[in-house]
């Protein structure tokens, strides 16, 4: 579409006062990082009179932030993996043969996008106690691969459908197998909805805290979210370390969206259909 | 051929329906089952019928606190819809006219998606702190001193400021799902209704808004499923009792409370929470397989 319009200062108007509206407040929360509680009372919007790291060593070690973090990496790295593998493979299956059950195994995994796994929590209780696996990393990283698959094979079997029929019947007719076909014919094809996937599930599973605190007692498993809820409790009034652990706790998803921002709005734009 | 093929199916499908049958079917199906049972405590007794619903609906104080929670998930749905949504799709229409700077605005806007609801939560918590926050004083320092308040301190404001901060966070979803959605429309289909003489209202009243129905379809889905989950929002900065006096006092948290016991009450009943999973449950599944059959039929054919 133009850019040439009248209206255009009007939009621009209109982006630049949300652009400072998302900004702002992660811009005020990461000035009063390196302030000290009396600076951020008195002088909320000044800059800090001395950039101090005081805050965040006290994050990092007293808080134990290190600690949460890698769990919550460990525990992302781990269920977004299996979504990814177990979810290109069932779309694959699904959106490019039909075969009797296919539309109900569609819907039975779209069902999971439609019902909060949350609801189930005290079976789910029950089953990872059972299982041995209450206070254990396994308990997340199985019930966010096992939750995660719905979208991922909502997006990816949309994917695989919008390739063109004549793809499949050509490398047969070339003589490739069903996993040739899959992992270098139609794999490569859908990549950006592979980048969408691992977003649209990496931020979930990252931010999660219903469910470490459910599963999770021990201090050292704790993932961040759940992590910084203790750590609210217990630094209340100090509001100096209180903006540090938030800015610190933003940081490593928000340098990962910078990272992946341009796969992901690529993704988006580029689009299968005419790509 | 034919059987190798139904052996390669299996192989495909096998790994995910396993993982997904044991970790999502089986413990829905038994939440399900767990309303039709009596409970004491954590311990499964007889067979109830429908007992939890009758107790549910009829004895105090949970059909109160049903309703009370219900309106309030209904609340947030149609403020999210007309707040969020409508600015996402605005903005949407803006970017996808390719203004100065498009690719910056639309990287700033889905940032705050990234971010964790518990951050979100504190952080805004922090800003709308009735004495120390920053929100107040700057009405202050602008001479609206009256219009201060303890945002979230009052049942009158309290709903309503959460979900302002919920669509802070998300409004950058909506606007990308249909900036996708636009963009997705091929160019002809512009040039063509320009050619035949159509103003650009027109064009995007009638082409592009028309070939956006899937976006809007699935963010209504996701919206309505979305609105209906809230439980972390209210959680980390109301409670678990969605304070002030139950103001924020939505489905997930009183599920949750009647699940696992209140503090305060030391209220705990299975039977009854797994009938409050149940109902939540069926109004998910049918709103949003209305959309989802809707979605199917309205898939339109471009390239």
């Amino acid at each position: 579409m133009s850019r040439h319009s009248r209206w255009m200062p009007l939009m621009q108007a209109a982006l630049l006062a949300n652009a400072f509206l998302v900004l702002a407040p992660m811009l005020f929360m990461g000035l009063s990082a390196f302030k000290t509680t009396r600076e951020i009372f008195q002088h909320p919007l000044g800059l800090p009179e001395i950039w101090s790291l005081d805050n965040f060593s006290r994050v990092w070690v007293e808080a134990r932030f290190a600690r949460y973090i890698q769990n919550s990496v460990i525990v992302t790295a781990a269920s977004v993996a299996i979504i990814l593998a177990l979810g290109a493979m069932a779309s694959y299956a699904l959106g490019r043969h039909r075969f009797r059950g296919n539309d109900f195994l569609y819907l039975y995994f779209l069902s999971g996008l439609m019902l909060p796994i949350r609801l189930a929590i005290i079976p789910l209780f029950i089953l990872m106690r059972n299982l041995g696996l209450l206070d254990t990393l396994w308990s997340l990283i199985l019930i966010y691969a096992a939750s995660g698959l719905p979208s991922a094979i909502f997006i990816l079997t949309g994917f695989f459908r919008t390739l063109p029929a004549d793809l499949d019947s050509a490398a047969r007719i070339d003589g490739a197998g069903e996993w040739t076909i899959f992992a270098r014919v139609m794999l490569p094809l859908v990549r950006p909805a592979l980048v969408i996937v691992t977003v649209y599930n990496l931020i979930p599973i990252w931010n999660d805290f219903f469910f470490p605190l459910v599963f999770i007692q021990s201090d050292h498993l704790k993932t961040l979210p759940l992590g910084m809820t203790a750590f609210f409790g217990q630094y209340y009034t100090d509001w100096a370390t209180l903006f540090a652990g938030l800015t610190l706790a933003a940081v490593p998803v928000v340098a990962l969206y910078v990272m992946l921002s341009a796969h992901f709005i690529r993704g988006l734009t580029a689009g299968a259909v005419k790509g | 051929m034919r059987a190798g093929r139904r052996l390669w199916l299996i192989f495909f499908l096998a790994p995910a329906v396993v993982l997904f049958a044991a970790f999502v079917t089986y413990p829905i199906l038994s939440a399900l089952a767990y309303s039709l049972y009596a409970w004491e405590g954590i311990g499964r007794r007889g067979f109830d019928g429908l007992g939890n619903f009758i107790r549910l609906f009829t004895t105090f104080p949970y059909p109160r606190l049903l309703v009370n929670a219900f309106w309030h998930n209904v609340l947030v749905f149609v403020l999210t819809m007309v707040i969020q949504n409508l600015t996402g799709l605005a903005l949407a229409l803006i970017l996808a006219r390719n203004p100065w700077g498009a690719r910056a605005y639309r990287a700033i806007f889905f940032l705050p998606v990234t971010l964790s609801l518990v951050i979100v939560g504190f952080l805004w918590a922090l800003f709308l702190n009735p004495v120390f926050g920053v929100i107040n004083k700057m009405l202050g320092a602008a001479g609206l001193g009256a219009l201060a308040r303890p945002w979230l301190g009052e049942p009158a404001t309290a709903l309503v400021t959460l979900t302002l901060v919920n669509a802070w966070r998300w409004v950058g979803f909506p606007t990308i799902v249909f900036l996708a959605g636009i963009n997705a429309i091929p160019d002809d289909y512009l040039e063509a209704a320009r050619l035949d003489g159509a103003s650009e209202w027109e064009v995007t009243r009638r082409v592009v808004l028309p070939l956006l129905a899937p976006a809007v379809t699935i963010i209504v889905i996701l919206t309505f499923i979305g609105s209906f989950n809230w439980f972390e929002l209210p959680y980390v900065v109301q409670g678990v009792s969605g304070a002030p006096n139950r103001a924020t006092d939505v489905l997930g948290l009183l599920f949750y409370r009647t699940a696992f016991g209140e503090v305060d009450t030391g209220l705990q009943d299975i039977g009854v929470g797994s009938a409050i999973a149940v109902l939540m449950f069926l109004a998910l599944v049918i709103v949003s397989t209305a959309g989802a059959v809707f979605l199917r039929r309205r898939e339109v054919e471009m390239g």
